[in-house]
């Protein structure tokens, strides 16, 4: 455990900024290969997204676009208060420090709960390959019942996936914000909040990609 | 101790708001444009305005405008190898014919 103002430099860094940066830089090299295991399953999305467009279109209207849109607003929302626990860790503000990560894992674990209430519309709505889903709802020209599945399956695949990400950030900001108020973190040592800010941006930007490719495929006419 | 050189000056909160503001609005932009008939450009209007909000997300919130050259390198790096996967990809699908289910 870091002692109160640590500010340790192993002994292979040239000075504590070369430390910080090749932390962060660390970081960066893991979310480069984050973006390729989404990218994989983007791809396989764009391929099939191109041969069944009209199915998936079909599919993208019945998506739950206003708790996506919500869930949007407010990983944004906890995005911000990220960035100004970062701002405050680096000027060493413990109390806003501690009060926006807080804010930062809530707006998270309220992500998971409005995700909750969606896919349990979506069973209700017969949304579910396997468990609910009815080919004879899918009667639209050149929409086939199959194509639907399809979607819906990349659909819960990628925002399954993402869901896990963000459970694993909400667990890491809440450790970082009790870390927090015991005081280990100050202007020279606030690297854990740096790179775990730029993890949890990333959750976000992950959605910002999810929210057009899997609710807005085509022309909406509803919200629900 | 000796005094430490911060990495990357301290970005002014009402910076942080300006980006966040920034981002709803685009966000707001991109789902109402949904309800619009634009047809065959929904895909590359979203994906642009998506690119734009991380975009503001990558330079503003994570810093990168302040980062390292090496740390932009690591995101291009990136960047570059899923442009690799999914143009090789799809010159592999998009030139087959399909079997319709």
């Amino acid at each position: 455990m870091a002692t109160r103002n640590a500010s340790v430099r192993w002994h292979h860094f040239d000075s504590l900024q070369h430390q910080q940066e090749s932390t962060t830089l660390g970081m960066w090299v893991f979310l480069a290969t984050e973006v390729l295991v989404f990218g994989a399953i983007f791809t396989g999305y764009t391929v099939y997204r191109v041969a069944y467009t009209p199915s998936f279109e079909a599919a993208s209207r019945q998506l739950n676009l206003l708790i996506g849109g919500i869930n949007t607003i407010v990983l944004l929302t906890s995005s911000l208060t990220m960035a100004l626990s970062v701002q405050a860790a680096k000027s060493g503000q413990r109390r806003k420090l501690v009060r926006c990560l807080g804010l930062t894992a809530l707006m998270g674990i309220a992500f998971l709960g409005l995700k909750a209430v969606e896919y349990y519309g979506d069973y209700r709505d017969k949304l579910v390959p396997g468990l609910s889903f009815d080919p004879v709802q899918w009667t639209a020209p050149d929409v086939h019942p199959s194509q639907v599945q399809l979607f819906l399956i990349f659909y819960y695949c990628l925002t399954g996936l993402h869901a896990v990400h963000l459970t694993i950030g909400i667990v890491i900001i809440a450790i970082l914000a009790w870390m927090a108020r015991r005081n280990v973190f100050s202007p020279h040592y606030y690297a854990p909040v740096e790179i775990w800010g730029l993890y949890w941006h990333f959750v976000d930007l992950i959605w910002i990609f999810l929210l057009p490719l899997l609710y807005l495929i085509g022309t909406r006419d509803r919200w629900l | 101790m000796s005094k430490i050189k911060t990495t990357e000056q301290i970005a002014s909160a009402s910076l942080y708001y300006a980006v966040y503001i920034a981002l709803v609005i685009l966000t707001i932009g991109t789902v109402g444009l949904s309800f619009c008939n634009l047809q065959n450009w929904h895909t590359i209007v979203g994906l642009i305005i998506a690119t734009c909000k991380a975009t503001l997300v990558a330079l503003f919130f994570m810093h990168l405008l302040h980062s390292a050259r090496i740390t932009w390198l690591a995101l291009f790096a990136g960047l570059f190898w899923l442009a690799i996967l999914m143009s090789l990809t799809l010159t592999d699908y998009l030139s087959r014919s399909w079997l319709q289910y």
